[in-house]
């Protein structure tokens, strides 16, 4: 028989974390510190929207960009949270999470051999849908000394004439790093000079605890070359509804519906409807979130502190990512030993990119009493290999 | 400290200690990022003001072997002159049976919730005790039947994380 499976698939490395979620798997009775979603319920007045809306039966297809009231409430929205403009009937579109905004983006503006920058660690997704668009990954190790923001220098390194995409992937998924104004400026400057677009993943933009969250797409000059990227799941604690969202340029964003119609048709309606009592009557929600998400990240690193595991203080999303250099093992093994002996799952930081290495994820989507618990198994775990 | 920082550091404190009495309160200033002594202070400044006015258990009785019967009273009343309904609600909370008194708009004057031993202690308190008050002019009893939530705490069924246990 033929080989049933495109090479081009068969060749994808899987995901890192899918290796280390089967190893999890087997034990159920381990704590973890590994999950990339909030541990809150989405807020009641939010799924009763969901649940009326059932009710109603707004059970059909929306048109393929999604809900025009979703559409002008994600604009309004991005103008007043974020100082970017947009048209909700042109430069707007609703997606099936910020996953998939991500894979038509891409898929929309690469031509084969097309360079796209993708500072790592980061988020799983980028690389295999750079590929499977035709591009080439041009992987960017971010660097702990720079609390692992993306600098203008190591931006400027990076870029080739073949240059097309950068992604902006801040705040960051696994490392909690943001990128404030002055960060931005250096970007959007090469950007502009480079002509370069930018793919700004900011999914986690509303759990930012130093100042408010910049989009560079509100920075001159950058909206024309700038897809942003927001979705529901963290900032809502909406993960399973499966809704984010892309604003843009209109003849990006039509050429991504066009990939969108093909392939997903529209997101789901009930979730659309959802969605817009989460951005009329959600800001008290998110405020409150935030704010236990900020004690909880206050506490982690004050309890690393004490442990003297070095860490610097990440100001967004819900991970911290300290360092596990001095233990001398691969994080990898540093992750798999600790589950074994102490029967707690962190994710190794080589699942976000090589450059992860010596560093582990902790989520702190987690109650403080879970993160207490968690945080004694880890400190007899090094206590035990210092001692070693 | 301004005293906007004042204000906006007890709200800080009410809000973290409102679901949890018990907090400690070095982790309390960690998680907040204020200074345990400042919090310390603070608290006890607002105990003297009467923002604080105390620390409770949550008990869930009908996990013991105690058999009490909680009973939620609408109460008609006549207020009386210059008074309001203020002297007789006083004379209805100064019973120890007596949990909560409320003044409500609508339908009934004053809501009073009482813990009993048993059904019949409660319709004796009723009966002898609070109808036979001056102005008092009709009551409703309504037994508690279950409590799903007290106080902002589910007591009906403990919440499962349903997370996977890793996820990118």
């Amino acid at each position: 028989m033929r080989d049933p499976i495109a090479k081009r698939v068969s060749g994808m490395k899987s995901s890192g974390i899918r290796k280390f979620f089967d190893i999890v798997s087997e034990m159920p009775d381990a704590i973890s510190l590994g999950v990339g979603e909030p541990d809150f319920d989405t807020p009641w007045h939010i799924r009763d929207e969901g649940i009326y809306s059932l009710e109603r039966g707004q059970t059909f297809y929306t048109s393929n960009s999604g809900l025009m009231e979703l559409r002008s409430e994600i604009c309004r929205f991005t103008r007043s949270h974020y100082n970017a403009d947009y048209d909700p009937a042109t430069e707007t579109l609703i997606t099936v999470g910020g996953s998939e905004a991500i894979d038509i983006g891409l898929r929309a503006m690469l031509e084969p051999g097309d360079e796209v920058i993708i500072p790592e660690p980061s988020y799983v997704s980028y690389v295999p849908c750079t590929i499977m668009a035709g591009g080439e990954p041009v992987i960017l190790s971010l660097k702990e000394e720079n609390e692992f923001r993306l600098t203008a220098s190591e931006l400027e390194e990076a870029i080739t004439p073949r240059t097309k995409i950068l992604i902006l992937p801040f705040p960051n998924n696994p490392t909690g790093a943001i990128m404030e104004r002055s960060d931005l400026e250096g970007i959007a400057r090469l950007c502009i000079e480079h002509d370069i677009f930018v793919m700004s993943d900011e999914i986690y933009a509303a759990l930012t605890y130093k100042g408010e969250h910049v989009t560079i797409a509100s920075l001159p000059g950058m909206k024309e070359r700038t897809i942003l990227i927001n979705g529901f799941s963290k900032a809502y604690a909406m993960t399973g509804w499966r809704l984010g969202y892309a604003c843009g340029p209109k003849e990006i964003i039509g050429q991504m519906t066009k990939l969108h119609q093909y392939c997903i048709m529209c997101a789901p309606t009930i979730s659309q409807y959802a969605a817009v009592e989460a951005l009329k009557h959600g800001d008290r929600d998110v405020e409150e979130m935030r704010e236990a998400y900020n004690e909880r990240r206050r506490f982690l690193l004050h309890e690393f502190e004490r442990m003297e595991l070095n860490c610097f203080e990440p100001y967004g999303a819900f991970y911290v990512f300290p360092s596990i250099k001095e233990f001398g093992m691969p994080s990898d093994d540093f992750c798999t030993e600790l589950l074994r002996a102490k029967k707690v799952a962190v994710v190794p930081g080589t699942a976000f990119g090589d450059c992860g290495e010596g560093f582990v994820r902790i989520s702190y989507a987690y109650s403080i009493e879970s993160l207490k618990e968690a945080l004694g198994r880890i400190e007899e775990y090094i206590t035990e290999l210092r001692n070693k | 400290m301004s005293e906007k920082d004042i204000k906006e550091m007890r709200m800080s404190i009410l809000k973290a200690i409102e679901h949890d009495g018990r907090v400690d309160l070095n982790e309390l200033g960690v998680r907040l990022g204020i200074d345990a002594t400042d919090i310390a202070n603070a608290m006890s400044d607002m105990e003297k003001e009467g923002i604080i006015c105390g620390y409770q258990t949550l008990i869930d009785w009908d996990k013991t072997d105690d058999e009490r019967v909680t009973a939620l009273i609408e109460v008609r009343v006549t207020p009386q002159r210059g008074q309001g309904f203020d002297s007789i609600a006083e004379r209805i909370y100064k019973y120890p049976e007596v949990d909560s008194v409320y003044l409500i708009s609508g339908g009934f004057d004053l809501m009073v919730i009482m813990d009993g031993k048993s059904l019949k202690e409660v319709s004796q308190f009723v009966t002898n005790k609070l109808s036979a008050l001056e102005s008092v002019l009709s009551c409703a009893t309504h037994f508690i039947m279950r409590k799903y939530k007290q106080g902002g705490t589910v007591l009906a069924k403990k919440h499962e994380d349903e997370r996977m246990l890793v996820t990118p």
